[in-house]
């Protein structure tokens, strides 16, 4: 998950030796164990109080930002004012939301490994397989540093090309860190559109490609190769695991994006008590037809994690820049990264490389005008 | 001699679990040969699709997240 790539990583990175020996490696397997329906109930009779706990807060968020605001450091009304009333209810909620939302989904990703993801996309028909592959690619644990064996895994065990690129695609775009600042920031109109939109992408780019019918564009070393060995998913996961891979995922995620969040949300609050509202209307706004392509064009080669670029989205939606072109400039930044394609070089020709791109840019494009267009 | 392997590309996380292994290994004073696999098609064949990894005597233990050192020393003190 928006782990830090560099390319420098990539470099070190050895090269798949075509005819290597097979290695046979059989899954842990702990099939005898019994589930423990009382592992259920403790961490969820424990965890009701918390969530209570949550809620009550998450709710007093307002009465508090202007207690402290106005009695605390007793500001007088005006800009400075709006603007640290912004920050002081704008980051306890959008940290709130990003425990909660890290935690869920960081349980319901302990019911989905890529493994059992290969298994249920294997042998699909395209149409449905790039629709499961989109929505499964939202759910299941993913890093960009393991697209490469992920990529091997799922293509030489039978599952298309087009529905292996679904969830390429779907995976770092539609990214759970984005979609709760999108909520919290924006309204859930937004956020919904953000994940409704890079879902499509994913499930029609990965069909276009399918379409194209581009295995031949595949490094030949690919389907030479081995079959990816199956693995057995015999673990069964107790409840009580389940949810410290929520913890461990709020520790890792929220650890690592917070100062973004932090950043994020002063610079919205800098915008909101002082930059004059559409200070970006005639670069970026609806009137101006070319900011759409410009902004995927550079937000292509760009990296950055989902948390990094949403200060960047709060300020130019600030000051007055289409939603249209900020929703393609955001897509375009996690979506396609350069570091993502570096790595696939080792298993995809250029041709294939530049389709990829060519095809998830178009589908960002269009997404881009279709908002500029509707809103 | 117990055989680990940790599969990676040679990402940061990866070489966090090479060490983490390591230091299993020598905190519980336990003997193995622990091999560092890079090769891509090695890791297809071995049916791992999210690194890093690590298998001990064959038998994958974790993939796709960093495993915690007392995870680990409990693997090696089963095995």
């Amino acid at each position: 998950m928006a782990a830090g790539l560099k390319a420098r990583e990539t470099r070190e990175t050895e090269m798949g030796q075509p005819g290597s020996a097979p290695q046979s490696a059989a899954w842990a397997s702990t099939a005898g164990r019994r589930p423990q329906f009382a592992g259920v109930w403790r961490p969820l009779l424990a965890g009701a109080p918390l969530l209570l706990v949550w809620w009550l807060v998450y709710r007093h968020l307002a009465p508090f930002a202007a207690w402290v605001t106005y009695q605390v450091l007793s500001l007088k009304p005006g800009r400075l004012a709006g603007a640290a009333e912004f920050f002081l209810f704008e980051t306890p909620k959008v940290l709130l939301l990003l425990v909660l939302v890290v935690f869920g989904v960081g349980v319901i990703r302990s019911f989905f490994t890529p493994e059992k993801t290969r298994q249920i996309l294997a042998g699909k028909r395209e149409s449905v397989g790039n629709l499961l592959a989109a929505g499964l690619g939202v759910v299941t644990p993913f890093c960009s540093c393991s697209a490469v064996p992920l990529f091997l895994g799922f293509v030489t065990s039978g599952v298309p090309l087009g529905v292996t690129f679904s969830f390429l695609i779907s995976a770092p775009m539609v990214n759970e860190v984005a979609l709760v600042l999108l909520f919290g920031l924006f309204g859930w109109k937004v956020a919904a559109l953000y994940a409704g939109t890079g879902l499509m992408i994913a499930i029609v780019a990965g069909w276009t490609i399918g379409r194209l019918h581009m295995e031949g564009h595949v490094e030949p070393w690919v389907y030479s190769g081995p079959v990816a060995g199956q693995t057995q998913p015999g673990v069964r996961v107790e409840w009580a695991e389940r949810l410290r891979y929520g913890r461990d995922a709020v520790r890792e995620i929220v650890g690592k994006v917070w100062p973004f969040v932090l950043a994020g949300i002063a610079v919205g609050a800098g915008i909101h008590g002082y930059v004059p509202e559409g200070f970006m209307a005639s670069i970026m706004g609806k009137g101006a037809w070319w900011s759409v392509p410009l902004a995927v064009l550079i937000g292509i080669p760009m990296y950055s994690n989902a948390a990094g670029i949403i200060p960047v989205v709060q300020a130019l939606l600030a000051k007055g820049a289409a939603l249209g072109t900020v929703l393609a400039f955001m897509m375009s930044v996690i979506g396609l990264s350069l570091p993502e394609t570096i790595i696939l070089r080792k298993v995809l020709k250029p041709v294939l490389i530049a389709t990829f791109i060519g095809v998830v840019g178009l589908g960002i494009l269009i997404v881009g005008y279709l908002f500029n267009v509707l809103l | 001699m117990m055989k680990i392997k940790v599969y990676g590309p040679g990402c940061a996380r990866c070489k966090q679990t090479e060490e983490i292994v390591r230091r299993a290994l020598s905190e519980t004073g336990t003997q193995a040969e622990v091999e560092k696999v890079s090769d891509i098609q090695a890791m297809a064949a071995a049916g791992i699709l999210a690194t890093p990894a690590v298998a001990v005597n064959d038998v994958i233990k974790t993939s796709g997240r960093i495993p915690k050192l007392d995870e680990v020393k409990a693997w090696v003190s089963a095995s």
